[in-house]
C-alpha cells in the first residue's frame, strides 16, 4: 500500500516484510543487541516487561511517523539533535500516560520510562529507516521493531518471574514447595538470563546455517 | 530525604547500586568499549566529565522549572543539555589534544545516548540532592562506571588467551561476565547502611 511513496533506498522488498523482519530476523534485541539498558532493568517481572515493552512501541511507532513525514525539512547536519527532540517529547506523553493509566506500574518502573529517551534502538530506528523511508513503511517497521521488542522482553521478564518468584504474571506456576532462585531477581540474574537466550539464538542460526551449507552441497 | 552524608552517597553511587552493574545503566559502551584496558579507561574519564557537568546544570534546570512550574519540561531541557556538553567537550578534546580525539573516535559523541548520565540527573532531582550532594554523587557514579569498565576490560583482555567455544563468543560471554561481576557486587550491600 505504500510501495510508491517510498523515497527510494528499499523500494523492492514487499511491505509486510518490513513488518515481519523486526519480530524474528533483525529482532532488535537478540540479533541486533540493542537497547540493552531498560531489557535488563524491567525484566524482572512479566508484567513490568509488558509494560515497558508497549511504552518503547507507542514511542518508536510515533517517532517513526514524525521522522519519516518530516524527513525532507530536517537539515543534515542536525537531524539527531531534532531526531532526540521528538523522541523525547513522545517519551514525556507516555511518561504521563502511564502515570494516569496506573501508578502501579509507574512506580515500578521508575526513572527508567524517561530513560526510553536515549534507547539506542528507537534512536538507531530513526536514523537509519524514517529519515529514508515513507511514513507508511515506517510505521509498519516501527510497529515490527516494538513488537519484536516486547517479545523479548517477555522471554526475559516470563523466565527470571517463573525461576525467581515461581509465578507468571503474578498467578503461581509451581507448587508450594517450590524454592525461588532469588539470583534469578537480583540484577545479575538479568545478564545471566539474557546470555542464555543469546546462547539459544546463536545455536539456531548457526544450525540453520549448517542446513543451508549442506543443501547447498547436496545440489549439484 | 536528602540528608545523607557526603560519603554515603559517593559509596552508595560506586559500589553498593553501582550505576552498571545494578542498575543497568550504560550497558552499550559497557559491551561496546570493553575490548581494550586502555580505551576503557580514557571513556571512563570522558564519562566522568561529562557526568560531573551535566550534573551541576542539572540541578541548576531543575531550579529554573520549579520556578517557572513546568515539570514537563524536564526530560527535554535534561537531553538537550547533556548533548550539548558532549558537543563541547568534543571540540574542547579536539582542540587540546587531537591525539586522544582520534583515540576515543565515535563513542565521544555516543556519550549523549550513553543512559547512565541521563539516568544519573533524573535519580539526582529524584532524591531531591542538593547542589553539592548532585556533585558528589556524579563524582561516585562516574568512578563507578569507570571501575566497571575498567574490571570487565581487563578480564576480557585476558580471555583473548583462553580458548572460548565458538558458540559463546561475542556478547554471551561478556553478558555472563557481567553476571558474575554483579553478583561480586552485591557483596558491597553491607557498606553503606
Amino acid at each position: 500500500m505504500t510501495g510508491s511513496d517510498s523515497a527510494g533506498s528499499t523500494g523492492r522488498t514487499p511491505t509486510t516484510d518490513e513488518f515481519i523482519k523486526g519480530l524474528w530476523r533483525e529482532n532488535p534485541v537478540f540479533v541486533q543487541v540493542l537497547g540493552m539498558c531498560p531489557v535488563l532493568a524491567v525484566s524482572n517481572s512479566a508484567i513490568n516487561a509488558l509494560a515497558m515493552g508497549l511504552a518503547t512501541t507507542f514511542v518508536i511507532v510515533l517517532s517513526n511517523t514524525l521522522v519519516s513525514t518530516l524527513r525532507n525539512f530536517i537539515p543534515k547536519q542536525v537531524r539527531i539533535a531534532t531526531f532526540i527532540l521528538i523522541i523525547a517529547t513522545f517519551v514525556t506523553v507516555v511518561d504521563y500516560l502511564i502515570q494516569a493509566i496506573s501508578l502501579d506500574i509507574h512506580r515500578a518502573l521508575g526513572a527508567f520510562i524517561s530513560l526510553i529517551v536515549v534507547n539506542c534502538l528507537i534512536l538507531g530506528r530513526a536514523e537509519a529507516f524514517a529519515s529514508r523511508n515513507g511514513v507508511g513503511r515506517s510505521i509498519l517497521d516501527g510497529l515490527g521493531m516494538g513488537v519484536g521488542f516486547t517479545f523479548a522482553l517477555l522471554c526475559l521478564g516470563g523466565v527470571r518471574e517463573i525461576l525467581g518468584n515461581g509465578t507468571l504474571f503474578g498467578a503461581a506456576v509451581f507448587p508450594s514447595g517450590f524454592q525461588p532462585w532469588i539470583v534469578m531477581i537480583l540484577p545479575s540474574g538479568g545478564f545471566f538470563t539474557l546470555a542464555l537466550w543469546l546462547l539459544l539464538f546463536n545455536r539456531l542460526r548457526a544450525r540453520q546455517a549448517h542446513r543451508q551449507a549442506t543443501l547447498a552441497e547436496a545440489a549439484p | 530525604m536528602s540528608d545523607d552524608s557526603l560519603w554515603s552517597i559517593f559509596l552508595n553511587a560506586s559500589l553498593i547500586n553501582n550505576f552498571v552493574l545494578a542498575y543497568f545503566l550504560g550497558i552499550c559502551p559497557f559491551l561496546g568499549v570493553s575490548g581494550k584496558l586502555e580505551t576503557a579507561t580514557r571513556m571512563g574519564g570522558a564519562v566522568c566529565f561529562v557526568m560531573l557537568v551535566s550534573s551541576v546544570s542539572a540541578y541548576g534546570i531543575h531550579q529554573f522549572l520549579l520556578a517557572i512550574n513546568a515539570p514537563y519540561l524536564q526530560l527535554i531541557s535534561y537531553i538537550v543539555v547533556i548533548a550539548s556538553t558532549v558537543q563541547l567537550v568534543e571540540m574542547f578534546i579536539k582542540k587540546m589534544s587531537p591525539t586522544l580525539f582520534r583515540a576515543l573516535g565515535i563513542f565521544l559523541p555516543l556519550i549523549t545516548t550513553n543512559c547512565a548520565i541521563l539516568g544519573l540527573a533524573l535519580f539526582q532531582t529524584n532524591k531531591g540532592y542538593n547542589l553539592l550532594q548532585s556533585v558528589v554523587y556524579a563524582l561516585g557514579a562516574g568512578v563507578g562506571f569507570t571501575l566497571a569498565l575498567i574490571l570487565m576490560a581487563g578480564i576480557r583482555e585476558k580471555l583473548e588467551l583462553a580458548t572460548v567455544p565458538e558458540i559463546v563468543q561475542g556478547t554471551a560471554i561478556t553478558l555472563m561476565i557481567a553476571g558474575i561481576l554483579s553478583l561480586s557486587f552485591m557483596g558491597f550491600a553491607g557498606l553503606g547502611a
